[in-house]
């Protein structure tokens, strides 16, 4: 399956599950979570950005492959029938559309905005599998589906909705 | 109602949000546990409420706390309830909650069914879109079964937005639901050539991943994807398909061929880094599996080369490492070309990256040669002492004695310089590995004879230096080469010259703070070196030195006795107690030595790892029955110790039956012609070197130099006097560069034992495939027409006026089909091993059909690589494998008293192959007949080396009746697993220009035979063929017949019933046919060994009978194939013009046949439990024998 199943995303303070195809326990998650994050956040700046897998991975045809940006860390799990540049590649594209949907996205957002994270990533990636690399493809997407939720949501808005 | 709502909405503005969750629990750093529990509490009520959108709003914050580790299943009722609110906002929280806590487990998960069902055919395409995203990761093999049809109606959906996704999931519906893959497999290859790229990529996406798995299937479409290759400008999609055509290539070397100019091109003319490296994978991929025989691909591997030093060179870390792992697949099979670049690859070991690092040492494994080893190894010494982190360390340690010990150490010309490596690397402190240090040592002890004086005196060193490898135990691994020295000192004793020194080592207080497990090697090893010395000093008539001796033990034994460790403890008692007696007879003056040393004598040998698996388990003896009665169940636990130790005694006591078995098969195994057969490996000396001192492996290093270049001098001189009248400019060129391997002679006089292994084993292993990969499932061939049966399940409407829309006809054939296929499973159970022999045969016939149109697009090759293409040709190899076969007898011949065993299973194996490739090339000549006739005078001109003609081909499948539509052609086999059952495979060739359908296979059953037929259907009923048959296509299928009796060839009339359907209308035909059992169908291939063949004719149960035949005109060698292949006989042993051949029937009957050639006749002797079966047999015989 494309992305080896899974692809992770994390936030330096608060590590999370971008979710992805492993039907994994939630303390199997969590372990490879923090693995992971203790393989990858003690690399250096100027290093390759593959991880070769481990057991909880799923094994040798199995790599990591991250890209460090500032206080964040987006991390994909994938297997060998995906192009490592391809992903790194994607997840540029990935960085780029958060940053048109929110609009200067910083790590702020994706701490509270975690469900509209995640909105944007199921039209990248599904089950798994590559689904869409064109961005503005993406943003339309999103942006049509943002749209329509508006229309639908607006008797119930809460004034808070928007802070 | 609308109050209620509005209500539900002030409510609502008191909870708190996702956002207001997360800043709670920013904010509750010291107790976060406490806080999110009381959310969750919070959460519970929330989910109470009537309102969809509080719940929605619960479940949002549900997914956060699951995505932070939290279990949130028991809300999974509720999350459906979320998913199935009308409005996209709230559907879409749902979806995503259940794609993120959803899984197999989750049993509220079919109640979904409908649910998903009634989204994905939403008018709104977001719905859908929001439902195929969620079902993409919970799927289950009941959704994917229910749900596959819907899906498969979205792939031709107006929005590519949907098109792509529903693409995009199939594939998790095939992994779920292998049966889907065939019907759905035409549209999946529509969408290749999707207007919308997104919608192409996705089917790109979704075949790819399926051909990486079963690439076979997939070849055919390989002019499809080579025509979207050279179109397509997307990088994702190239990407994909370049990366697939790697996967191809290593079964269809022609595509290769084709593939490297597009290739080449891109690499040339692309600026995406992504893009060029997947092509130089793929040009590399094309390269290995071209192997060596292909000339000018030297520029291909050059460019592929110098572009991945580019790579490498390059100052982003990202392509360094992609390069050096790219070279390590070049390097395989041109290793030449990837040494040149030793320097760059040497470099990156000192990079800070420690991935790359790491890749440059596997690059490094496969590098080294004779020549450059010493030199290597040196500079990962230096690695080894710069090294920081005990893992890289570590790391280099393992690869350092990797690379040395490869291919049985190959690569290593001076043991002494090895031996010194491992000395040196017990320096290194908090390593893991000592234990890997300790087994290299003992392993170049025991199997390089000449190394041993050299290891001993170096063992010796270290075992006086204990104290510094074991200064602190605890966390000390390195302390484990203790283990190897003092048992190689004790081993071989005699070569130590400091005899008395290093007993003393091994005895001083110190050692017993070493781990149990070594001490008791000290100990044991000890006595050995004591005994050795006792021996040297009774024979020099030292007997003072020798009491000495023998109260030093005296003394320090009990130090080890007291030990706290139980293996010492009892071994130290023991030998304090042989010591004491020994030193009575001592005062007393006897000579003890010579049997104080008996106690050790013998040579140890290498045993090999598989060895224990390989020993035949003695006849008679079932390990997996019990020994005892089974313990009933209703003993309870408190008595279970007591039974399991009862047991366990009971075993021992009963294993003295299967000893003498053993001891049995020791005495056949001295019967066999001497231990020479254990093949040990010569390799042949020169000088032996002596360093005086204290090596330093360095030392070798420059000494090696020196040799090698005295070897080469010497060479050299030998060849100025050969060739004197040879310019001298032109010698020195060749002293220059030419310094291969081959040159190099080990300094040593080395012989390394082979490891032993128990007798007639094999040393080839079956490969251990994972009988549970989940991808192979979807081995599905994807060629063969679409059967009747062969629809998705569609869901049944109640209404009336649907079911007599057409589409409706589907679930009533669906619900038929699944009938016969659930009796299939059952009846695949019983053979399953069968069944897939027989499948892939069936493949290897298909893939000739499947090949025609491969074949046709890929021998559009320009021409001068054509004649070898039809040679890689795998169907065409028939002829090609023969001489291969000849040569096999050959040596058989040779190595007559080598071991027969191996090689007749060989021949055997090969004769199987040999049996598949026959019958594909069968099915091809039919229709390629010129392109045949034109190859073959190529072919043996290329082979007239031989000076046997090549066996002509032979096909087990005989003619079962032909008339204008239809010709059936059949081979029977017998069942290993039941012995009343054969199976006969069948092949309808559709000769017609109609389509055939509904064919049904009917015979009349006979009292001794029978055809196996579904449960419930009566004898009169035919068993319908499991599919149709276009024009010219032809196709197998099986069916099982049960016998009472097998001494005797049956006939079975039946009858082929069947509908020609053509343009005019369709027309009923029907076929009748005699279905010929001959004994020999009853006869299952059998290697037997010399040895149980001889037991076997000794054994006097056998019936005699024989046939003579006049008029042989072919080579016994041909004829001995003959009788292999069309009876099932394979041949024991041959002694010139005589063979003993055996084989066994379904039901056991042992047959021994005796094939002597005389001048121009043959005559067979036969042996059988049964006379009839071998009259009836050897009256088979000579009927084919006679057709020669």
């Amino acid at each position: 399956m494309g992305l080896g199943g899974s692809c992770a995303g994390w936030l330096m303070q608060a590590p999370c599950w971008l979710g992805g195809d492993f039907s994994l326990s939630e303390d199997t998650q969590q372990q490879i979570i923090r693995e992971t994050f203790h393989l990858v956040s003690k690399r250096d700046e100027n290093v390759c950005n593959f991880l070769e897998g481990g057991l909880l991975i799923g094994g040798s045809d199995n790599k990591l492959i991250y890209r460090h940006y500032a206080t964040l860390y987006f991390v994909f799990c994938v297997d060998s029938s995906e192009s490592e540049l391809g992903i790194l590649d994607l997840i540029q594209v990935f960085v780029e559309t958060l940053d048109k949907c929110f609009e200067n996205v910083c790590e702020l957002d994706l701490i509270f905005h975690v469900d509209k994270v995640h909105n944007i990533l199921a039209e990248m990636v599904m089950g798994g599998m590559v689904l869409e690399t064109n961005m503005n493809e993406i943003v339309t997407q999103i942006d049509a589906q943002n749209k329509l939720e508006k229309s639908e949501t607006f008797i119930f808005q809460s004034p808070r909705q928007d802070r | 109602m609308a109050l209620k709502m509005v209500k539900g909405s002030i409510d609502r503005m008191f909870d708190k949000n996702l956002q207001d969750l997360v800043r709670g629990i920013r904010n509750h750093k010291e107790d976060e546990a406490k806080y999110i529990s009381q959310c969750i509490d919070e959460i519970k009520q929330e989910l109470k409420q009537d309102n969809i959108a509080v719940k929605a709003n619960a479940v949002c914050k549900l997914t956060y706390l699951q995505m932070l580790g939290y279990d949130i299943s028991w809300a999974a009722f509720n999350i459906i309830e979320v998913m199935s609110a009308s409005k996209f906002t709230f559907k879409r929280i749902g979806y995503l909650a259940a794609s993120q806590c959803f899984h197999e487990g989750t049993d509220v998960i079919m109640l979904t069914t409908n649910q998903i069902r009634k989204d994905l055919s939403s008018p709104n395409q977001y719905d859908t879109g929001v439902a195929l995203t969620g079902l993409s990761c919970f799927v289950t093999p009941d959704l994917a079964r229910d749900l596959a049809n819907d899906i498969m109606t979205l792939m031709s959906h107006t929005k590519p937005y949907i098109r792509k996704k529903a693409v995009l999931i199939m594939y998790k519906v095939f992994l779920k639901y292998p049966e889907s893959l065939r019907p759905a497999f035409p549209r999946l290859k529509e969408k290749l050539e999707d207007p919308d790229p997104g919608v192409q990529s996705a089917a790109v996406n979704v075949i790819c991943e399926l051909a990486r798995r079963n690439p076979k299937n997939y070849l055919s479409l390989a002019p499809l994807f080579f025509k979207l290759m050279t179109s397509s400008t997307n990088n994702w999609v190239l990407i994909k398909i370049i990366k697939l055509f790697g996967a191809l290539t290593p079964l269809e070397p022609r595509l290769g061929k084709k593939l490297i100019e597009p290739l080449t091109n891109l690499i040339h003319s692309t600026s995406a880094m992504s893009l060029l490296y997947e092509c130089v994978n793929t040009v590399i991929a094309v390269l290995i599996s071209l192997s060596s025989g292909m000339p000018n691909h030297s520029a291909s591997i050059q460019l592929c080369v110098q572009k991945l030093r580019i790579l490498i060179e390059d100052s982003d870390q990202n392509l360094k490492y992609l390069g050096l792992l790219a070279m390590s697949k070049i390097l395989k099979t041109h290793p030449k070309s990837v040494q040149s670049h030793k320097d760059l690859i040497l470099q990156c070991l000192d990079d800070k990256d420690e991935s790359i690092r790491l890749r440059a040492l596997d690059l490094l494994y496969g590098m080294v040669s004779k020549k450059n080893l010493m030199e290597i190894v040196k500079k990962l010494m230096i690695h080894v002492d710069k090294a920081e982190g005990t893992t890289y360390r570590d790391e280099l340690l393992t690869k350092i004695i990797d690379i040395c010990s490869q291919s049985n150490y190959q690569y290593i010309t001076n043991f002494e310089w090895y031996i010194s490596i491992l000395v040196e690397l017990t320096r290194l402190e908090g390593t893991r590995h000592g234990h890997l240090i300790a087994a290299q040592m003992l392993d170049v002890a025991i199997r390089v004879k000449a190394i041993r004086k050299f290891a001993v005196s170096q063992m010796a060193m270290l075992l006086d230096n204990a104290h510094l490898i074991a200064s602190n135990t605890q966390r000390n691994g390195i302390c484990e080469v203790l283990y190897a020295a003092a048992w190689i000192c004790g081993e071989f004793s005699e070569h130590l010259e400091e005899s008395n020194q290093t007993l003393e080592a091994m005895l001083r207080p110190k050692v017993t703070t070493l781990p149990g497990h070594i001490q008791a090697v000290y100990v044991q090893n000890m006595v050995k070196l004591y005994a050795s010395i006792l021996q040297q000093k009774e024979q020099s008539g030292e007997k003072e030195a020798a009491q000495e001796i023998t109260q030093l033990m005296v003394d320090r034994l009990p130090q080890f006795v007291q030990s706290a460790d139980l293996e010492v403890q009892e071994r130290a008692s023991c030998i304090l107690q042989l010591i004491k007696y020994i030193q009575k007879l001592q005062i007393k003056e006897v000579p003890v030595a010579e049997e104080v040393i008996a106690l050790f004598a013998g040579e140890l040998n290498p045993v090999a790892p598989k060895a224990q698996k390989k020993v035949p388990v003695p006849e008679g003896l079932d390990l997996d029955a019990w020994i005892n009665a089974p313990p009933s169940d209703s003993e309870s636990e408190d008595e279970k110790p007591k039974t399991i130790f009862h047991d366990e005694e009971q075993r021992h006591s009963r294993h003295r039956q299967p000893e003498i078995d053993e001891e049995e098969l020791a005495r056949q195994y001295q019967d066999t012609p001497g231990v020479e057969h254990i093949p040990v490996v010569q390799i042949d000396l020169s000088v032996p070197l002596k360093v005086p001192g204290m090596p330093m492996s360095d030392q070798y290093v420059k000494l090696e130099e020196e040799r090698r270049h005295k070897q080469k001098l010497e060479k050299d001189k030998k060849k100025k006097k050969q060739k004197k009248e040879k310019k001298g400019k032109h010698r020195r060129h060749n002293s220059l560069h030419t310094e291969s391997d081959e040159d190099i002679a080990p300094a040593q006089h080395v012989d390394i034992i082979t490891e032993e292994m128990p007798e007639n084993a094999l040393p080839s292993d079956e490969d251990d495939k994972d009988p549970n990969d989940p991808y192979k499932a979807l081995d599905i061939d994807l060629d063969k027409p679409l059967a009747d049966s062969e629809k998705l399940p569609v869901q049944r409407h109640r209404n009336a006026e649907n079911l007599k829309s057409p589409d409706t006809e589907a679930p009533l054939v669906g619900k038929k089909s699944k009938k016969p296929k659930k009796k299939e499973k059952k009846h695949k159970e019983k053979e399953r091993e069968k069944e897939k022999k027989k499948e892939k045969e069936k493949k290897v016939t298909e893939e000739g059909k499947k090949g025609e149109d491969l074949d046709f697009w890929l021998s559009t090759a320009p021409p001068p690589s054509s004649i070898t293409q039809t040679q890689s040709e795998p169907e065409g190899s028939t002829v090609l494998a023969e001489p291969e076969e000849n040569e096999d007898a050959k040596k058989e011949e040779q190595e007559e008293d080598n071991d027969e065993g191996k090689k007749s299973s060989k021949h055997r194996k090969k004769k199987h192959k040999k049996e598949k490739e026959e019958k594909s090339k069968d099915k091809k000549k039919s229709k390629k007949k010129h392109h045949h006739s034109e190859e073959e005078p190529a072919e043996s001109v290329q082979n007239g080396t031989l000076d046997d003609e090549p066996l002509p081909p032979m096909s087990s499948y005989c003619l079962l009746a032909e008339n204008s539509y239809v010709k059936m052609t059949y081979d029977i086999q017998g069942n290993l697993q039941n012995d009343s059952q054969v199976t006969v495979s069948v092949i309808f060739e559709n000769k017609s220009a109609s389509f055939l359908k509904s064919m049904e296979l009917n015979v009349l059953d006979s009292l001794n035979a029978k055809m196996l037929r579904p449960e419930g259907s009566s004898v009169h009923d035919g068993i319908p063929v499991p599919f149709q048959l276009p024009p010219g296509i032809s196709n197998e299928a099986q069916f099982v017949f049960t016998l009472q009796s097998i001494v005797m060839a049956q006939k079975l009339k039946g009858t082929l019933s069947f509908i020609v359907k053509n343009d005019e209308g369709s027309t009923h035909e029907k076929l009748d046919f005699k279905l010929h059992f001959s004994c020999a169908s009853y006869l299952i291939t059998t290697p037997c060994y010399s040895d149980a063949f001889a037991k076997l004719l000794e054994s006097g149960d056998l019936h005699m009978s024989s046939i003579k035949v006049d008029g042989i005109s072919i080579s016994f060698q041909h004829l001995l194939a003959k009788i292999c292949f069309y009876h099932h006989f394979s041949v024991v042993e041959r002694v010139d013009s005589c063979a003993s051949m055996y084989s066994r029937s379904i039901q056991g009957h042992h047959v021994c046949l005796l094939v002597k050639k005389g001048e121009n006749s043959v005559s067979v002797d036969g042996k059988c439990n049964d006379s009839t079966l071998l009259s009836n047999l050897l009256d088979e015989m000579k009927e084919t024998l006679s057709k020669c």
